[in-house]
């Protein structure tokens, strides 16, 4: 009697009538629906609606972005697999590969902090180890409200648990990432989460089915209501009722992930794979039409065959939950019952739950009743796309030439290193794993994150992830431009080669003519800098609508990007690696530094936020840089730190706290020392040479960089315990060391 | 030395450590599935790795200690087989009974991952002979729970009978420890639990060699 009831239930649901209201609470709006209308013939059933409102979102269709996205550059001779997989594809050389992506997880960390960043974290591990690697390293780049905003300690405290809750237990070192802070992100925190992988290239997995009539199989957690409809919230602005979407937001289990993990491994091993697919955002609606639509294959599922932890579960609730730790796969029949025997093993679920058709129809099968009947090449080819009005932004004007607001030098450097944005952040990576797996060369701290390549003796990767979001938001062209040259500026830091990026793409609602003109814009600086450095975008993901109560986030294009190093013993580090070592300022203009506009200086010292951001000269970039790798590789140098936040001053103390080694840079006379040691001109890096500053070899390097056309300034040598800058007074290292640790626990002890 | 690595799912650190044993020892060690019943002949060392097995959803390591391979393991230390659990395996062997004890959430209440300082506490053990007595090594640790606990009898019992195996030395006890506890033995000696993690630290590229005399010390020991 009660199963009649339920099946009543359901079919009530799956023809519940289509108002306008239904539709316009999918996210879709009157044409949209009318295109669906026009695309079928009929009116759709309900789980169809939810169907069409999964794959049509934002979030899914990269509707507003995609003509911009195109634009970017995303081939190289060492690109294997750019954008529209789960994760790039990059070689490395000796038959291996490096898979990597990021991807935002914004609206659910900020509803539920802990989960959201958790998922975020378990979504783009899948994502790697869904194409067959093994994922080696983890980054994260997370952007918080004002710390004195009521929510931020506890979003803070709960999205760093989160992130290391599923990434520690799962088994990935995190070896990066960013944590800053601004009034901008109060109502909207970011949650942008990278991961990489080692594959070999000849066993690289694809989510193209090949095949009439093989199975469809369903592997890894039960499906339950978790996050129905996440990826619709994610496509829309948020305001007071916020709450009210907790039950969005999806619950991780690192444990089965890493189960997955292992038995996925096991599973392509041994060869039974034709096509994998994780289910992530519009789960099992996404990586079927995804499977099918890419093999030009129609895909039929019956979903009493899908694993449910819940009773009476719809089938519009089972198309859209976004249940985490699943996976979709074509396997070869032949070898169904192997297969099976491994994820038994693992405990993990296994189901056929459809077969591959070739009638190019995506059915969906429910309680002997079809619920859905779509044409699945259309589902995600005829998403509409748009071309969105877009305002210029316009440029700013520079600072006038005496507008230099004073503060000793000294005293400036130990309140920057003591603030929100330039503080230690070694409350935060403490609490992630960064030994795991024995590979870890450079751990959080540094300028990249670097990890060996296993059974390489000298190859190694470099990890950094970087944006300047003020400087987005004051020139986003410049901005976007920035962010790339600053990632392969870190990668280039350590010496390694830059390879490749991936981009995560943070801003507010897109049908606003300035968030898509900031857009914009960012992608065409983006797309400047990735050219000019052959540095391409291989992976990435959009987050729009970035809005509480129409406050929009500040522009934020992450940049997650990927170098090689042929031998690691030759890397360079932070900290100073000796004392009396010359400090040249690689790439610096003749007063060292002159850009005080949108420094972290002005900002936080002056609460000034006027003026353009400073330029990127992206050729001057790529010659400085390369200029800066071969004094690594050439073994010259041990200790390199590329010049940004904080500037000149910043930068020599991050060196000398990492070292314990002070330095003496006396500055030049009769110059205002603000500009020199502040400023934050771009293209430039401190490097500590491994010289005798007498013997004259010096004037070699002089000649080369000359002949290179770039500056290289001995602006100083390091030694003894203090920090002397220009006139301003010595300051001990281990003072500075004292001022750059407080920040973070007090404040998230509740003290500041 | 013919050692082996317990393998269950959630473990993570199985990895790291079969590395490790095949550095330090020349030969790589066999591994156990967590629903073996029996051992390879001949087992001089089996290790259970770190990780978060069965996704230690329960308290860390109540449900891995009732795997079938524990029955075994636990034979075998009967017999005088050398047994080592690292970090997640620590807490495995306390919650069999192996070791005395009980490991707690860290103070802190947050995971920490850092580099600690270790005193040798005991030299004289099957797994610290290599070392100097109150020599202070640097070891890395990555835990939740690693706040080690036991009644007053207990504690004396340990500290009186010399099976304080390592101590966080220099203020570094990173979880509230009693004693500052990192590792202890049991009572035969042939038992150790450690909450650092030594195969994280036993060559150049690790930034420093300091963990490899915990596994030389148990070569030795075969020898």
């Amino acid at each position: 009697m009660r199963r009649q009831n339920l099946t009543l239930d359901r079919m009530i649901q799956n023809t519940r009538p289509i108002t306008n209201e239904l539709v316009a609470s999918h996210g879709l709006k009157p044409d949209e629906y009318q295109r669906i209308l026009d695309l079928i013939g009929r009116e759709p059933s309900f789980t169809e609606l939810g169907i069409f409102s999964a794959m049509w979102n934002e979030h899914c269709s990269y509707k507003s972005s995609k003509r911009w996205l195109r634009t970017l550059p995303t081939s190289g001779p060492q690109v294997i697999q750019g954008p529209g997989e789960n994760a790039g594809v990059v070689d490395i050389g000796d038959g291996d590969c490096v898979v990597f992506k990021m991807e935002s997880h914004n609206h659910p960390s900020y509803i539920e902090p802990y989960q959201g960043a958790a998922t975020g974290v378990g979504g783009i591990l899948r994502d790697v180890f869904t194409m067959g690697a093994r994922p080696i390293a983890a980054m994260n780049a997370l952007r918080f409200g004002a710390p004195d905003h009521p929510k931020t300690r506890h979003l803070v405290s709960g999205v760093v648990a989160g992130v290391g809750g599923y990434g520690n237990a799962f088994g990935v070192p995190t070896v990066g990432g960013e944590v800053n802070f601004d009034p901008r992100y109060n109502g909207n925190c970011l949650v942008n989460a990278f991961a990489a992988g080692l594959a070999k290239t000849d066993a690289i997995f694809y989510s193209k089915a090949e095949g009439v009539g093989l199975p469809v199989v369903y592997l890894g957690a039960k499906t339950g209501r978790d996050g129905v409809g996440g990826a619709t919230m994610a496509s829309a602005e948020f305001d007071e009722k916020i709450e009210e979407k907790r039950p969005t937001v999806q619950v991780g289990d690192p444990f089965t992930e890493k189960c997955l993990l292992e038995a996925c491994l096991e599973l392509m091993a041994s060869g039974a794979v034709i096509a994998i697919q994780d289910m992530g955002a519009a789960g099992l609606t996404c990586s079927a039409v995804e499977m099918g639509a890419k093999g030009d294959l129609g895909i039929e599922l019956d979903l009493d065959k899908v694993p449910v932890r819940e009773e009476a579960m719809t089938a519009y609730e089972m198309m859209l939950s976004e249940s985490q730790e699943r996976m979709l796969m074509v396997l070869r029949p032949e070898q169904e019952e192997e297969a099976q025997a491994i994820f038994r093993k693992w405990g993990l679920d296994f189901a056929i739950v459809g077969k591959t058709t070739d009638d190019l129809r995506f059915r969906v099968m429910h309680q002997g009743e079809e619920v859905a009947n779509l044409p699945i090449k259309q589902l995600g080819d005829e998403a509409p796309e748009y071309d969105r009005p877009l305002v210029e932004p316009t440029a700013r004007a520079p600072l006038a030439p005496d507008d230099i607001p004073q503060t000793d030098v000294a005293d400036a450097l130990l309140k920057l290193l003591a603030s929100p944005d330039l503080s230690s952040r070694r409350w935060v990576y403490e609490q992630y794993d960064t030994y795991i797996q024995g590979n870890g060369l450079q751990r959080p701290g540094g300028d990249a994150g670097v990890v060996r390549v296993e059974g390489h003796a000298k190859k190694a990767l470099a990890f950094s992830s970087d944006v300047t979001p003020r400087y987005c938001e004051a020139d986003p062209f410049e901005g976007g431009k920035q962010a790339v040259a600053e990632c392969w500026r870190n990668l280039t830091a350590t010496g390694a080669l830059p390879l490749a990026a991936t981009d995560n793409l943070n801003f507010g609602n897109p049908e606003k003519p300035e968030i898509m003109g900031q857009f914009a814009a960012a992608v065409k600086g983006i797309g400047e800098a990735c050219r000019t450095l052959e540095f391409p975008i291989v992976s990435g993901n959009v987050s729009l609508y970035n809005e509480t109560n129409g406050q929009a986030i500040l522009p934020t294009p992450t940049i997650g990007g990927v170098g090689l190093l042929s031998d690691w013993s030759r890397m360079a580090r932070i900290g100073f690696a000796a004392e009396n070592q010359p400090i040249l300022l690689v790439g610096a203009p003749r007063q060292w530094g002159s850009h005080l506009a949108q420094s972290i200086y002005m900002r936080d010292l002056h609460g000034r936020t006027d003026g353009p951001p400073p330029p990127v000269d992206l050729a001057q970039e790529r010659k400085v840089g390369d200029f800066v790798r071969r004094l690594i590789e050439r073994g010259l140098t041990r200790s390199v730190h590329d010049v940004s936040d904080g500037g000149l001053a910043v930068a020599l103390a991050e060196m000398a706290m990492a070292s314990g080694i002070g330095a003496a840079v006396p500055g030049l006379e009769d110059i205002d020392p603000v500009p020199v040691f502040f400023g934050e001109d771009q293209n430039r890096y401190l490097v500590a040479m491994d010289l005798d500053p007498q013997d004259g070899a010096l004037e070699d390097i002089w000649r080369e960089a000359e002949e290179a056309g770039i500056f290289a300034p001995w602006i100083g040598t390091t030694g003894g315990s203090d920090l002397k800058l220009g006139h301003s007074r010595r300051v001990a290292v281990s003072d500075l060391i004292a001022a750059h640790e407080s920040w973070f626990p007090s404040f998230m002890e509740n003290e500041v | 030395m013919k050692s082996a690595v317990v393998l269950a799912p959630g473990l993570n650190r199985d990895r790291d450590m079969i590395t490790a044993l095949a550095q330090v020892s020349g030969q790589a060690p066999q591994t156990l599935w967590q629903t073996e019943t029996t051992l390879p002949d001949g087992l001089d060392l089996i290790v259970i790795p770190g990780g978060f097995s069965f996704g230690d959803y329960l308290r860390c390591g109540a449900i891995a200690a009732r795997m079938p391979v524990m029955r075994a393991v636990a034979d075998a230390a009967e017999r005088g087989v050398m047994v080592m659990g690292v970090c997640n395996g620590f807490q495995i062997l306390v919650e069999a009974g192996l070791l005395p004890g009980a490991l707690m959430r860290n103070t802190s209440l947050k995971f920490v991952s850092r580099e600690v300082k270790l005193e040798v506490a005991n030299a004289n053990t099957a797994f610290t002979r290599r070392f100097e007595p109150n020599q202070v090594i640097r070891c890395p640790v990555a835990h939740h729970d690693g706040n080690y606990f036991a009644d007053g009898e207990t504690l004396a019992r340990l500290e009186g009978e010399g099976q304080v195996a390592f101590r966080y030395a220099e203020g570094t006890n990173p979880n509230g420890s009693m004693n500052d506890i990192a590792g202890i033995v049991n009572d035969k000696g042939n038992v150790l639990g450690l909450m650092p993690h030594p195969e994280n630290l036993i060559e150049a590229a690790h930034g420093g060699e300091d963990g490899r005399a915990i596994f030389e010390s148990a070569l030795a020991k075969v020898a």
